[in-house]
């Protein structure tokens, strides 16, 4: 029999890996472009509030712009009246993501190509307020029910199983069914991904890419395709973090502020690196919550989650620039 | 033909470095700052106070601060919204600690205080850089937001975790509280405003600011030549951060009067203000009066043309602002980086000539 308060402990420090885990998904799709384009894509949660957005939009068939057209021609649509297949609203989204990745290359970036890194955020942050508008207005801005059949609530089984381990106030681990999917299906992404950057034609050109721009382009690999790829993977896994996030929670204005969650992991985990983006996940979920639990909640007066993250990559940042796996910054005049 | 430099001549160094070295341009911000002065606080009323003027002033001041510190350093912050919340604190505690000082000096102290406070989270700029930087400087934003709202010491343990603004007075009219005319509230703003403008304006012009831009166009290369990367840094944080903490305290104390830190200094908050710079000029101080101008006027604009003149719905209205301001964002970097400025200084280049064509 093991104490309570450390049993507390741990279940909070599991709970913190799986929030950990969506952490990292969101943070993929940064890494996933910066490595690729050397934009840092401010705009990826609300790429993942879109995603969602569109999802439940065309899932329970609502009538896109249907504010717009019921205040200009003075109708009043809503609805198509049909409800279409979680899976097939998946596929019709990743469209909808490819068309994404293709304007935003083919109308913002490409101009810009050659600019300073931090003109390119600056942009990411006009696109994020464009597609904060846009979604709002196709899909309108109220709260929204994701459900494409992901079991939620907590898993009664691991409860049973572990309520052995404490005295008679400890219950069993108290862990989300969601979360449990979320971090299969996280693990299976990176797998996959990993996968396509290794060993397919067209991870290899993503990574040549990646490592030189003109060396790439001198053998013929085709940037603008490149970048419209790498942009519809990036929408791809916002999309898987948009539905996780969006069924956990409602697909609302909240859920680009994930974005915001991510960046700290990626100054932790390094630019750079897929391993680094899993690991600074991991690190900033159970970090924060077991920062909450010791000394936030206690001492602080609770919320601490709200900035821990920052603090702790500014420190980090102060003695490791380059976070734990990115390459390190080398500088010339 | 309108706008001409020739028979301007300068027969001393000092009347050729002065601001406006050309008579036009000299005459027109007398002309700008008589209208300023002497002819709007007559005619101005409360909505115009307090939909389009008071903000506008108290906006410009705070886009003079970040347009030092981005754009003439290029260090990169999100952190506005947060430091503006330092500077409203800093002037309700003062406000309420010493009734018996001039709420002017009780500005100027919280632009002090917010100026050391910037400086503290500037210290990551001397090792990161660019955006590494811009996200080390949302700790500050999250951090600040959760301080105020969580230690009851800030907003003297009040009930509702609100500040008020109390009554006080400059030479005998009040400037703060409810019952504050219209005329008051915009000539204190434009009295910091002005005094910000001219000091902006002269240090960017001086040698300081000759530092900002060498480390913001190359800051290895800068150090090279001699300038010191830590001075210049930070002092480019602390004179930022001055003029932010006073368009913070103005903004709680004039403007709203009442403020809840996570609704008025929030992290939107700290990209309307890079907002504004970008759309005015990045590295002008006409720019940060231009952009801010114009990001006040858009929503106030749209609102009146699309809820009052077509009778829409205030949230279509709102979601449209959105799609404005992202793609006005992107076509001006795209198009044009340096902003409203640019297109001004553009402008005067055509009207120098016009109408003739050579």
């Amino acid at each position: 029999m093991l104490p309570d308060q450390f049993l507390f402990a741990v279940e909070v420090m599991l709970n913190g890996l799986m929030a950990g885990v969506l952490y990292a998904l969101v943070a993929l799709g940064f890494v996933l472009i910066f490595k690729a384009s050397g934009i840092f894509n401010y705009a990826q949660g609300v790429m993942a509030l879109f995603g969602a957005l569109t999802l439940v939009g065309i899932m329970d068939g609502q009538v896109p712009f249907a504010h717009l057209i019921n205040a200009i021609f003075g109708t009043d649509v809503h609805h198509f009246g049909w409800h279409v297949p979680a899976f097939l609203s998946i596929l019709l989204v990743m469209v909808v993501m490819v068309g994404l990745a293709w304007c935003v290359q083919h109308f913002i970036f490409r101009h810009l190509v050659g600019q300073e890194p931090i003109i390119l955020f600056m942009a990411t942050i006009g696109l994020a307020y464009f597609m904060e508008g846009f979604g709002d207005l196709m899909w309108n801005s109220e709260i929204k029910k994701l459900d494409i059949g992901i079991p939620q609530g907590g898993s009664m089984w691991i409860e049973e199983a572990t309520s052995f381990l404490g005295g008679s106030n400890f219950y069993g681990f108290f862990i989300d069914k969601l979360e449990i999917v979320a971090s299969v299906v996280a693990i299976v992404l990176v797998i996959i991904l990993v996968a396509f950057a290794q060993y397919t034609k067209q991870g290899r050109a993503m990574r040549a890419v990646a490592d030189d721009h003109q060396a790439a382009l001198s053998v013929g690999i085709s940037l603008s395709f490149i970048w419209v790829l790498v942009w519809s993977l990036a929408g791809f896994v916002a999309l898987v973090a948009g539905i996780m996030w969006g069924a956990k929670s409602g697909v609302q204005f909240s859920l680009s502020l994930i974005a915001l969650k991510a960046l700290p992991v990626l100054m932790l985990g390094g630019f750079t690196s897929i391993p680094g983006a899993i690991v600074g996940g991991l690190i900033v979920g159970v970090g924060e919550k077991i920062f909450e639990f010791l000394i936030g909640a206690p001492f602080l007066g609770g919320a601490t989650e709200n900035w821990f993250a920052y603090m702790l990559a500014l420190l980090f940042l102060v003695f490791r620039p380059q976070g734990l796996f990115g390459e390190k910054i080398i500088e010339r005049v | 033909m309108i706008y001409r430099e020739s028979g301007d001549f300068s027969e001393t160094y000092p009347a050729d470095s002065q601001t406006f070295p050309i008579k036009f341009d000299r005459y027109r911000y007398y002309a700008v700052l008589v209208v300023a002065f002497l002819i709007i606080p007559f005619i101005i009323n409360d909505y115009w106070a307090n939909a389009i003027l008071v903000p506008f002033l108290i906006y410009a001041i705070a886009a003079i601060g970040l347009n030092i510190l981005v754009g003439y350093c290029g260090q990169v912050s999100l952190g506005t919204g947060g430091f503006m919340a330092v500077g409203a604190y800093a002037c309700y505690k003062l406000m309420t600690a010493f009734p018996d000082i001039s709420i002017m000096i009780h500005i100027l102290i919280s632009g002090g205080i917010t100026a050391a406070v910037v400086t503290l989270f500037g210290l990551p700029s001397l090792r990161i850089k660019g955006f590494y930087l811009a996200v080390a400087t949302l700790a500050a934003q999250f951090f600040l937001v959760w301080l105020f709202n969580r230690v009851a010491w800030f907003y003297n343990y009040s009930a509702s975790g609100q500040i008020n603004a109390p009554d006080r007075a400059v030479f005998g009219h009040l400037v703060t509280g409810p019952n504050t005319e219209a005329w008051a509230k915009y000539m204190i703003c434009l009295v910091f405003l002005t005094f910000a403008g001219i000091v902006a304006r002269n240090m960017t012009r001086g040698s300081l600011g000759r530092k900002w831009c060498a480390i913001r166009d190359m800051d290895i290369a800068a150090e090279i030549i001699g300038v010191n990367p830590l001075s210049a840094k930070l002092s480019a944080f602390a004179i930022s951060g001055f003029f932010i903490g006073i368009s913070g305290a103005l903004f709680f104390s004039v403007y709203l009067g009442a403020v809840e830190v996570g609704e008025a200094f929030g992290i939107q908050k700290s990209f309307l203000v890079l907002f504004m710079i970008i759309i005015g000029g990045l590295g002008s101080i006409f720019g940060s009066f231009a952009g801010a101008a114009f990001m006040v006027l858009l929503p106030v604009l749209l609102k009146n043309i699309l809820v009052g003149g077509l009778g829409w719905d205030t949230a279509l209205a709102a979601h449209l602002e959105f799609i404005i301001v992202g793609a006005l964002i992107i076509v001006f970097l795209i198009a044009e980086p340096h902003g409203l400025a640019q297109l001004w200084r553009v402008a005067k280049e055509k009207l120098r000539l016009w109408p003739f064509p050579h």
